[in-house]
């Protein structure tokens, strides 16, 4: 009982615990704000990767492609799990711009609108067909040219503050892709003077995906139109990959399995060598190469805060250690009262969960308001001194992310208790093992 | 029909026997008690006086089980403190004797109420506490009117003289009803008047029938007990 009186009234009355708490409070300041904005840029990157690619892909790292896309795509529509599934062709072209000589190499993505909306949230990246995906390609200015759907980056610019302004109507560009087509042992199709194959698609719109490799540098076609392109319309006709979504109830690796299970069946009657190396993957699979450095960065974010743990843990500790020096007599008077050596040790522990208590409380209301107003200050920093965290004209980042999680919360609340607790542990069992004598010898001196 | 030797050793609260107690300070091993017996009769006031350094508070801190002896035992109505667990001690320390220091070990953080109850909170639960704070609390506020410190209980330590101090360590030690009270140089750092005001207090429990072993080096305060024992050289005379 006295314990918890104890502890209550040291806290109250001893400046030292204030400046644990402030210690603490700050590290849980820091930690959330940063787990906070790390964790949700990590997520918010998964997720853009995961939404623009569907769940499950069947691909090849051959630039020949497959054939039997087709065939498989309709035996996987045909089943429960998936919920749609759509062929897509990619490859590599150089754009030309009407009235200029300057080229670039871009990605050719070749996919029919209509399935392709359905696995992924192309749909919802574009700006002037949002309505209508099915009809991507078909510029509004006039819709029996061959169209194109542009990464956003490369029609518009971005601005300070990461936005990006169209014009009402879409603007007449035209741009010329030219591709290397390839057979399907990955020889040039053409010889002589026609070994490339160029055609002018006109702009229909653009598309915003988040990501910033695919919108500074992709171009979406009609699937036919990049098969012809590249080469994959010789019949057999072929394709990279297939992407695939399953339905909501469908978890990724029961879905991924299943399609994998068919893939092997449909293998299992086909004898083209180019169906040797698809691969069927989850998305997350797929995403691995850009994805895992991103989590390496989390990884290597932990690490840094568990050197914050250890900083608070020793601050803790030193405070802790002038807290306990200064309450010898104390410590003497109580056991000359009868309270046991674990009871005084319960008692400082106590005290350092109050601090840590008090400093959790602090940090997470104080990290949550900066969060909340974060990306207001930023704006009026970058106003006024021209600051930006992230470079909007250059990162792919709308906003700073600043939801904070409960699950954050949870697990920066419970590390800063234990902090304190770990820092407390040693003075308490100190304090605790002292000699009554002495203590009480001690401080009458 | 009772044996007359039977009788006189129920009637000793406390005994030490052959009690052998050095300290280290620094490489010389000094040695405050050799060999030393003491008997206190329930109802004694005992003053033990001795010299700076003769080993008074050593002695005082082994018959209230906050020391151990090197050598020698202490048994209290004639149980061996030496045989009894870490528990029990801690239990014998709450309840069967209190402690009054020279410095009265007053805790700064609680009131004069708070510290008059200590013990008994250190002896309860949280639950029992919450269920049997009422009366702990009366009883308390007893002890503080029978001092003369009930318009002090709200008060902080450090808001108090030196003679009220000297009472709240007083209360704090009866508390619990104890049936020894140990009070090492307890108007020690009192002038002459407030010293007197406490010996008159300690002098009256005395006569209420409280068994009470006093440590000083006053000769003049030592004529206040009823007995006086002497500590020289590690030893009674």
């Amino acid at each position: 009982m006295y314990g918890l009186l104890l502890a209550t009234r040291y806290f109250l009355r001893r400046r030292m615990a204030y400046a644990a708490v402030a210690a603490v409070a700050i590290c849980v300041f820091m930690v959330i704000v940063v787990m906070t904005v790390m964790t949700g840029l990590v997520s918010d990157f998964k997720a853009k990767n995961h939404q623009w690619i569907g769940d499950c892909v069947v691909s090849t790292p051959s630039m020949v492609g497959f054939d039997g896309y087709g065939q498989f795509t309709e035996i996987l529509k045909r089943t429960d799990f998936v919920r749609s599934a759509a062929a897509v062709v990619n490859g590599y072209a150089l754009l030309g711009y009407a009235g200029s000589d300057y080229t670039e190499t871009v990605e050719v993505m070749g996919v029919d609108p209509g399935s392709y909306c359905d696995v992924t949230d192309f749909g919802r990246a574009l700006h002037y067909h949002k309505m209508a995906c099915a009809d991507a390609f078909q510029p509004l200015y006039q819709r029996d040219l061959p169209g194109c759907v542009v990464g956003i980056d490369k029609v518009l610019p971005r601005n300070e503050y990461g936005r990006y302004t169209h014009a009402v109507a879409p603007p007449k560009y035209a741009f010329t892709l030219s591709c290397f087509p390839l057979t399907a042992s990955g020889r040039l199709a053409r010889a002589g003077l026609d070994v490339v194959i160029s055609k002018v698609f006109h702009y229909s719109d653009d598309f915003h995906s988040g990501l910033a490799k695919v919108d500074g540098s992709t171009i979406y076609i009609d699937l036919s139109e990049a098969q012809a392109l590249l080469g994959m319309d010789a019949p057999p006709a072929r394709a990279s990959a297939i992407h695939v979504s399953f339905e909501r109830n469908i978890g990724l690796e029961a879905g991924c399995a299943g399609v994998r299970e068919l893939w092997k069946l449909f293998k299992s009657t086909k004898t083209s060598d180019l169906l040797d190396r698809v691969r069927v993957e989850s998305w997350k699979g797929y995403c691995r190469e850009v994805i895992a450095p991103v989590e390496k960065e989390q990884a290597m974010m932990i690490a840094c805060f568990v050197m914050i743990g250890i900083i608070t843990v020793f601050v803790v500790f030193v405070i802790f250690y002038m807290l306990i020096s200064h309450k010898t007599r104390d410590i003497g008077t109580l056991r000359s009262v009868g309270a046991c050596r674990a009871e005084i040790m319960r008692l400082f522990l106590g005290f350092a969960l109050i601090v840590g208590g008090c400093g959790s409380a602090a940090g997470v209301v104080s990290a949550a308001v900066f969060l909340a107003k974060i990306n207001r200050l930023e704006q009026w920093l970058y106003r006024r001194y021209g600051f930006q965290l992230w470079n909007r004209m250059v990162y792919a980042i709308d906003e700073i992310p600043n939801d904070m999680t409960v699950l954050t919360v949870a697990i920066v609340v419970a590390a800063a208790l234990a902090a304190c607790l770990a820092g407390a542990v040693l003075p308490s069992w100190w304090a605790a093992g002292s000699d009554p004598v002495k203590s009480l010898r001690t401080s009458s001196l | 029909m009772k044996k007359p030797g039977r009788d006189i050793d129920q009637n000793i609260l406390i005994r030490a026997n052959g009690l052998y107690k050095s300290y280290r300070m620094g490489l010389a091993e000094v040695s405050v008690l050799k060999g030393l017996d003491l008997s206190v009769r329930r109802g004694q006031f005992v003053a033990v006086v001795g010299a700076s350094g003769s080993g008074k508070s050593t002695l005082l801190h082994i018959l209230g089980a906050l020391d151990r002896p090197d050598k020698g035992s202490v048994s209290f109505e004639g149980r061996d403190l030496d045989r009894i667990s870490a528990t029990e001690l801690n239990r014998f320390r709450n309840r069967t004797v209190g402690f009054v220091f020279q410095f009265y070990h007053l805790l700064d953080e609680l009131t004069v109420l708070e510290n008059v109850l200590l013990p008994a909170m250190v002896s309860r639960s949280l639950v029992r506490w919450l269920l049997g704070a009422s009366g702990a609390k009366k009883r308390a506020r007893n002890l503080l009117e029978q001092l003369g410190l009930a318009g002090r209980a709200r008060h902080r330590p450090y808001e108090l003289s030196g003679g009220e101090r000297q009472r709240v360590a007083i209360g704090r030690a009866l508390m619990n009803e104890p049936k020894l009270l140990l009070a090492d140089e307890p108007t020690g750092n009192l002038d002459w008047a407030t010293g007197n005001g406490i010996l008159n207090t300690l002098e009256d429990l005395s006569r209420a029938g409280q068994t009470i072993v006093m440590v000083t080096h006053n000769e003049a305060v030592a004529q206040r007990a009823g007995r006086i024992v002497t500590l020289a050289d590690g030893r009674l005379e």
